[in-house]
């Protein structure tokens, strides 16, 4: 070991820490202004931590300054979905303030209330109306100011671009930063608040440039492995050849033997530090380390079966009619079993974090889609209070579920607390890839049946390891039962071996992709036996008039001609409901009978989102996760044997570029009346499906596994 | 054995202390604070770390201090000219061309390279110049298009 390292403390305390900051010891950090807080019992507003730094009665809140400047404080994090824009543009809207005047905070846990993380499609559709209000009532509050001040009822004044003025007498005006100068006032927001009507609105349902979009083609935007601090150490830590390893003995003599580098052996900690990168990683490679050898059975190939043996308590998440009877007296039925491999997460920043012990405080900088959840975790591990540790995050490169999990940030405060240096932990894209907590492999079966009369009869549906997320009914069926085998996709599993031979967690939809792949890859194969064109199946079968429309939206869009499949043509509908979303996608391909390979020529996805609160920036989302999901559909699964993780590099594990990406058409069904749903998650649902359903249609032979990589699609031919 | 290197950065003159064999990459970011190269794999396979090398693009995680010696580099932070931007990153803005932004630097130092050398790229070459470059929020179309707005405007056609 190196020189003695300081121990943590047991630990520090800090008044109000369970119990958050008083409102008043709140306030005084906060300063004079006009503060709207956002009553934690917000409806969505997923602020039911008991654990709070803050006062616990409100989860959100934004600040008008002297100088009119107004600050929002938000939990939610940026990493690409562009909510930095759509967040101020709510905000904007309601206050009645021009954009540029919004400074954003975000996924700071000091100085944002609680949040529990950016996922799941939720910050415009669940924080959103909570933002809304409160600028909304922040308004209010300064027409009452205004009021006052101008001697006049608020019935006569009107506010805009951060002023109040008099309707008759425009001169007569006051600045919002005028009216906070003197204040000292806070309101929690009630939801009496009015919000303005889509037809008043000129910041919401425009398309804004990104406010962080000038940094980021510059190059001065700072992702956290940017950050550098004076006597910042880079780490690297010594890690198991395959999952289930364990270190059995190690040597860092010859590492510890150079020069500048330090040594951290901690429990089940082994790292060492330089100020150079490189030359922590020269010093992780003279570290001799001999681990146990587990060696686990499962592979690509038989992992599903291995699925479906270990996975044996179902969940009923839908139940109607009498499926017995039913399939008993179907005239035709047709039994599928479908696959879908371990998908990685991939985002091209990987985990990192930067970690600074300081006078009692741990300061750590961290690639995070969970900055609370992560302090805590933080804290937990170092025994420190929650106060003493502070969770910043800089613009995120990318997380797609993945950066849920943030373990790198935990080892970058435990390196800082034991050596008393700032010090950077930065994945290497083979740790990346390695310690990704992956979309899970998983299983459906579907057994379902027609009617004499060519409609669906029976509906008998089971997944296995994907999670209920886009199992429930969306057709109307008169006899249906969905069970979900084994976790929900939402949580972070650690549990290997015994279900998964490494971690899995949330991938971009969890669970959606898998279950809206296999129902209506199956819809497709009872529509064929019906004799009856796909899309029209599927209206003959879908009650919801919203669905309806947009299935009728996309169609129309792509120029959809009706035929019973398989057509040859290569085109294929499918259809999902996503994060408060409908969402229909047709498409095109062509697939080489030679190669097997499938090629993508066009998309066309529409989707009724409710009020859309930044068009361009919903069609980027649609686009992006279409262009992202290419890559389950078509070509990525994780390769690994004996708890080994093959594909540990790029060169191996393939994503879609831009010569895989065809054109691809969004189009935003206007729903105005309907607050703002999801938008980050919806399209690739449907990606795989509408895909399988096109190479059905091209080949004429039903596509049981994803991805449809060449050999698949070659060997579904040789099968037929 | 360290010895230093000199070459020039976005057209100042630089000298790095480290060893000849040390990345480019490193030398950027550790030494010169130039943060717009991002680290993305290790073995150029992703390109996010792509730099100019006297005007052909690099992989700066795979090229040695040896290699840039007495050379140009041009990096992100070098494409606007004091307060005006690039058209390419004015292009990037307006077509809503990047999503996390960090394949953005080296996505735009690589159209510069191919508008330098091929003003006026058919669709085909804008995908086959780009497709070194991974983008995992799916960005490609709107880049492609940023691209394609500044290539048609320097042939002064609509």
């Amino acid at each position: 070991m190196s020189a003695p390292h300081p121990r943590p403390p047991r630990r520090i305390a800090v008044p109000h820490d369970a119990r958050g900051l008083s409102r008043r010891e709140f306030l005084r950090r906060v300063g004079a202004g006009i503060v709207m807080l956002l009553p934690a019992s917000w409806p969505g507003a997923h602020a039911q931590s008991p654990q709070r730094l803050y006062p616990e009665d409100f989860n959100a809140y934004l600040s008008i300054g002297r100088d009119g400047r107004v600050t929002v404080y938000s939990g939610k994090i940026e990493m690409g979905q562009d909510v930095v824009t759509s967040q101020a543009q709510l905000v904007a809207e309601e206050l009645g303030v021009a954009l540029e005047r919004i400074e954003m905070v975000l996924g700071d846990t000091d100085r944002c209330p609680w949040d529990m993380g950016t996922f799941g499609s939720l910050t415009i559709r669940m924080f959103g109306p909570a933002l809304r209000a409160a600028a909304a009532q922040a308004r209010a509050t300064l027409l009452d100011l205004a009021a006052a001040r101008l001697g006049v009822g608020t019935g006569e004044l009107q506010a805009s671009g951060g002023v109040v003025r008099v309707r008759a007498a425009s001169e007569r005006a006051v600045s919002y930063g005028e009216l906070a100068r003197g204040a000292r006032i806070a309101h929690v927001v009630d939801a009496k608040a009015a919000l303005k009507a889509a037809t008043e609105m000129s910041v919401m349902g425009r398309s804004p440039a990104r406010l962080d979009a000038l940094e980021k083609v510059t190059g001065a935007a700072k992702f956290t492995a940017d950050l550098r601090l004076p006597g910042m150490m880079c780490a690297r830590l010594l890690r198991p050849p395959v999952h289930g390893a364990r270190l059995l003995e190690v040597d860092v003599s010859a590492a510890q033997a150079l020069p500048g580098v330090r040594v951290v052996r901690e429990d089940d900690l082994v790292a060492v530090l330089h100020r150079d990168p490189q030359a922590a990683a020269d010093a992780l490679a003279r570290v001799r380390a001999r681990w146990s050898a587990p060696s686990s059975p499962l592979d690509a190939d038989n992992v599903h079966e291995h699925l479906r043996g270990v996975l044996v308590d179902a969940k009923t998440i839908a139940e109607q009619g009498d499926v017995t009877a039913a399939r008993a007296a179907s005239p035709r039925r047709f039994a599928a079993a479908m696959r879908k491999g371990y998908v990685a997460h991939a985002p091209i920043e990987t985990h990192a974090a930067l970690a600074q012990w300081r006078d009692g405080k741990l300061t750590v900088w961290a690639s995070t889609q969970t900055p609370f959840p992560t302090r805590d975790a933080i804290a937990a591990r170092l025994r420190l209070d929650r106060a003493a540790v502070r969770v910043i995050t800089p613009w995120v490169g990318g997380g797609f579920g993945g950066k849920s999990e943030s373990a790198q940030a935990i080892e970058a405060a435990r390196l800082a607390v034991a050596t008393g240096a700032p010090v950077q932990v930065a994945r290497t894209r083979e740790e990346e890839f390695f310690f990704d907590t992956f979309d899970p492999a998983c299983v459906v079966t579907i057994d379902a049946g027609l009617d004499a009369a060519g409609r669906i009869a029976y509906w008998d549906y089971a997944v296995y390891a994907a999670g209920e997320r886009g199992a429930a009914p969306i057709y109307d069926l008169a006899h249906q039962r969905i069970r979900a085998y084994g976790r929900s996709a939402y949580e972070i599993d650690p549990s290997a071996p015994s279900v998964h031979p490494f971690a899995v967690g949330p991938w971009r939809a969890p669970g959606a992709n898998m279950n809206v792949y296999a129902r209506e890859s199956q819809i497709d194969v009872l529509a064929q036996a019906a004799g009856v064109d796909p899309v029209a199946f599927r209206l003959a079968h879908l009650g919801d008039e919203r669905m309806r429309r947009v299935l009728r939206t996309a169609a129309a869009s792509f120029g959809w001609q009706p035929a019973a499949g398989p057509s040859g043509r290569g085109v294929g509908v499918a259809i999902a409901t996503d994060a408060g979303s409908c969402v229909a996608a047709c498409a095109e391909v062509t697939v080489d009978r030679t190669s097997g390979r499938v090629s993508v020529r066009r998309i066309t996805c529409a989707q009724d989102m409710g009020l859309v609160v930044n068009p361009d920036g919903a069609r980027r989302q649609i686009e992006g996760a279409l262009t992202m999901g290419l890559g389950y559909a078509l070509g990525e699964e994780l390769r690994f044997r004996g708890g080994d993780i093959l594909d540990r590099n790029f060169d191996r594990y393939r994503l879609p570029r831009f010569s895989d990406v065809p054109r691809i058409d969004a189009v935003l069904v206007p729903n105005d009346t309907l607050a703002p749903q999801g938008g980050g998650e919806p399209a690739i649902t449907v990606t795989g499906a509408v895909l399988a359903n096109a190479v059905y249609d091209a080949i004429g032979v039903p596509q049981r596994r994803l991805p449809m990589t060449p050999e698949r699609v070659l060997g579904s031919l040789a099968a037929r | 054995m360290n010895e230093s290197q000199s070459f020039t950065v976005n057209g100042r003159a630089v000298e790095v202390q480290g060893h000849e064999a040390g990345s480019l990459l490193g030398a950027l970011r550790d030494e010169l604070g130039l943060t717009g190269a991002k680290p993305g794999c290790g073995i150029g396979a992703c390109g996010a770390c792509t730099v100019q090398l006297d005007g052909r693009t690099v992989r700066a995680c795979r090229t040695t201090l040896a290699q840039v010696s007495g050379r140009h580099v041009l990096t992100v932070e070098g494409l606007a000219q004091a307060d005006r931007l690039h058209p390419l990153q004015q292009a990037f803005i307006d077509h809503g061309a990047l999503q996390c932004g960090y394949c953005t630097p080296a996505m735009l130092v690589t159209a510069h390279a191919l508008l330098a050398e091929t003003p006026h790229p058919t669709r085909e070459q804008i995908v086959a110049r780009m497709n070194g470059v991974l983008c995992r929020c799916g960005a490609h179309l709107r880049i492609i298009a940023a691209i394609e707005s500044v290539a048609q405007r320097s042939t002064g056609n609509p």
